[in-house]
């Protein structure tokens, strides 16, 4: 019954295939195709590691099979290989999306306390263990 | 009694936070990303024509036109074709509506006006959706209502639903 089932889930998912698929059309120029400048590569590689993609939420561009994916690293690549700051580069993103987009996410009013938690926690522990050596010495 | 406080602190702590995200993972809501191009002009982009017969899309051609619907489809994309109906009741009305198709083969995207109408006066074809990131966008369908200055007013993400029509219209008319 169970090998059944699964089965039935198989083919369905085979079925189903196309109604999710992409388009079909070419990948775009950069999208899986290094810039031929090792120095920018890295640079592209780096900026495409922390960014979001759009679609499958959660992965990094760099990551992702999304078709949307490889059209950001495209963008990110051809933009690099144009002589743009990898900054500028995920500013020109955060600008339409918002800080959502980049995994580097700035230092504002809905960040502080996740910058500074790290801080917070250090003076808390110094706190404890203040506390508990002052104890012991007793 | 402090010292007990001090003790199962930690344990209530943990129990507080496990609670927060079982709750936030079981229901983590709104995922979509809207974009923050809304109140801004359009951003510079001139798209080569998608179908025979009708023109591209320019961001010049849009701005002191009066205001447009930009619709953001493609033929392989099942809402889009859910939401048609809407699009046509939507042209129908007076409302010029542009569409921009992303990475779409001009033979798909004909047979695709054939069998489900053309409510556009004019397609773009963007290959490797670049003007849809210019402009925010993050999946197909998505709307934006143009103002007669080129200003994006408003942004629908996902299918327009036979109930978001009238306030579709009613956002166009109001966008002079």
């Amino acid at each position: 019954m169970k090998r059944l089932v699964a089965l039935i889930l198989v083919g369905l998912a085979v079925v189903a295939a196309p109604v999710l698929a992409d388009s079909g059309m070419p990948a775009a120029p950069y999208a899986d195709v290094q810039l031929p400048d090792p120095k920018q590569e890295a640079k592209a590689q780096a900026l495409m590691e922390t960014l979001r993609c759009l679609v499958c939420q959660g992965q990094a561009i760099s990551d992702s099979n999304a078709e949307l994916a490889g059209d950001m690293r495209s963008l990110v690549r051809e933009r690099i290989a144009a002589g743009e700051d990898p900054e500028a580069v995920r500013a020109w993103l955060v600008k339409r999306y918002g800080s959502w987009v980049t995994y580097d996410p700035p230092f504002d009013r809905s960040t502080w306390l996740l910058w500074l938690a790290p801080i917070i926690f250090v003076v808390i522990g110094a706190f404890v263990a203040r506390g508990s050596l002052k104890r012991r010495r007793k | 009694m402090k010292r007990a406080v001090l003790l199962w602190a930690p344990l209530a702590l943990f129990i507080l936070l496990a609670t927060f995200m079982v709750l936030k993972l079981r229901n983590p809501g709104d995922q979509t990303i809207p974009s923050k191009m809304v109140n801004t002009p359009v951003p510079e982009f001139a798209l080569p024509a998608a179908a025979d017969g009708l023109p591209g899309v320019s961001s010049a051609a849009l701005a002191g036109k009066g205001p447009h619907l930009v619709n953001i489809f493609a033929s392989w994309c099942v809402p889009c074709a859910a939401e048609a109906p809407q699009l046509k009741a939507i042209a129908e009305a007076g409302v010029p509506i542009v569409g921009i198709a992303i990475r779409d083969r001009r033979p798909d995207l004909a047979e695709f006006l054939g069998r489900y109408g053309n409510p556009f006066r004019a397609i773009g074809a963007d290959d490797q959706s670049k003007v849809q990131l210019a402009l925010g966008s993050s999946g197909v369908p998505e709307s934006f209502v143009i103002d007669g200055k080129g200003v994006i007013r408003l942004q629908k993400i996902g299918p327009i639903n036979p109930d978001d029509v009238a306030s579709i219209i009613a956002a166009v008319q109001a966008a002079q």
